[in-house]
This record gives structure tokens, C-alpha cells and sequence, in this order.
């Protein structure tokens, strides 16, 4: 087998995460989520973003006992924690955010107290320059 | 940045979500099910007929072949490119954003 070297060393990107589908539903939900938690293997910075139907993805309770899936929501309190020690531990050159769009939050009768990690609630219009400034764009 | 959108907006919200979250200025490509809302005459069009007032909006013409749809039936402004063309576009605007 043909052996690979990865120059990653130092490297470091902005990765915006695009969280747009409700969870259970898709696939799409833990798709994302899987692709952010190897951006912290990395120690990339990430936008972790959840807007239309992915706003879903953090309300609090979810309980799937009943649909026979796994609930994988407690996996954001995961990413919360590592969000904390990225911004606690000065070795750590991590920089993540938790941020809601505004507008998807409201027009689902949502609340920043309804998710079950502490989020950044940002207008369309502030989220767009977050976007339009990163360097990898991941969608979902 | 080049945004992409491939889904019919008569089937998703997706384009809506674009327009909504993307900078103007910054390009359009409708591709796959997306070219539907690059027609001309729909309930959907006047997001596009929007969009070009203020943004470079291209569709993928083989896409909109492959749909019984015609070049013609393109709303005014938006450029018809080829997989050429797209290839261009990625490579002129270095990040990409694929709205699902």
C-alpha cells in the first residue's frame, strides 16, 4: 500500500459548519456533527452553525426511545466542553463558536433558552460575513 | 465565494437559505434541480430576477437540457455556463459553499 504524508503541520482554517436539517430525519444532522468533531483532531477553528430546520438539532430534550434511534444530541454538550477548553487553555490556538441565525430561530417560536448548550444568537446579515470569511465552507 | 444551490425552490427552502446568508456580490450557480428557479414565468422566478440585480448568477446548461427546458426560457441575466465553465467558476472564487 502507497504511503501518504499529509503536510498539515501548522496548518489552520476556518471552518463554517452549516447545520440546515432537522435531526432523525436525514442522515445529514450526524454527518455534520462527525465532520466537526475530526476538525478538532485538527484543532481547526469552527463556526458551528445551525439555521432552518438544524436549529432543531440543539433544542433541548430530545427523547428518541420511541423511534429507535440513538439520540445524539447529548454529543453538542461534548462540543461545548471542548469549545470551553479551547477558549480556557492559551496551548490550544482553537477557536470555536455555537451560533443560531436569528431568524430561523424565530420563526420557529424558539428561544436562545431552548437549546441545551449556550449558543450565539446572530442576525442573517451578521452570519453572512461569518460565511462569506471563512475558508472551508462545509454544508448540511 | 461560490454558492451553489441544487434544489428545486418549489421542493426546498435551500435557495431562500442562500439568499438569505450569502453576501452580495458573491456568485450563484444553480445546478442539478436548482436550474428550475433560473426559468423565466414561475411562481419562483422573482427570487432569481432578484438576485441578478445585485450578484453574477450563472446556471448549469446541461442540467436545464436534461429537464426539457431551454436555454431561452433562462431569466434575463443569468449566464448559461457549461461544466467548463463551472470548473472556472470554482477555481476563480477558491471557496465553495454547496446549499443543500
Amino acid at each position: 500500500m502507497a504511503e501518504y504524508e499529509f503536510e498539515t503541520e501548522g496548518v489552520k482554517k476556518t471552518f463554517t459548519f452549516m447545520n440546515r436539517k432537522a435531526p432523525y430525519g436525514t442522515v445529514y444532522a450526524l454527518e455534520v456533527l462527525e465532520t466537526v468533531l475530526i476538525s478538532a483532531a485538527f484543532e481547526q477553528h469552527a463556526n458551528i452553525v445551525f439555521c432552518d430546520d438544524g436549529v432543531y438539532q440543539l433544542k433541548a430534550g430530545h427523547d428518541t426511545a420511541d423511534i429507535g434511534m440513538k439520540n445524539f444530541s447529548p454529543t453538542f454538550g461534548i462540543i461545548e466542553m471542548e469549545k470551553e477548553d479551547a477558549d480556557e487553555d492559551e496551548d490550544i490556538d482553537m477557536n470555536w463558536r455555537i451560533i443560531i441565525e436569528k431568524e430561523s430561530m424565530e420563526a420557529r417560536g424558539l428561544t436562545a433558552d431552548d437549546f441545551k448548550v449556550e449558543v450565539e444568537v446572530l442576525s442573517a446579515a451578521e452570519l453572512a460575513d461569518i460565511i462569506d470569511a471563512s475558508d472551508c465552507v462545509i454544508g448540511g | 465565494m461560490l454558492h451553489t444551490v441544487n434544489k428545486s425552490p418549489f421542493e426546498r427552502n435551500s435557495l431562500d437559505t442562500c439568499l438569505r446568508l450569502s453576501k452580495e456580490g458573491s456568485a450563484i450557480l444553480l445546478i442539478e434541480d436548482g436550474v428550475i428557479a433560473a426559468i423565466k414565468g414561475t411562481e419562483q422566478s422573482a427570487k432569481i430576477e432578484g438576485a441578478v440585480a445585485n450578484r453574477p448568477v450563472y446556471v448549469l446548461g446541461p442540467d436545464v437540457k436534461a429537464r426539457g427546458l431551454s436555454e431561452d426560457q433562462v431569466i434575463d441575466g443569468v449566464k448559461v455556463v457549461d461544466y467548463a465553465g463551472f470548473v472556472s467558476l470554482a477555481e476563480e472564487h477558491g471557496t465553495h459553499n454547496a446549499w443543500l
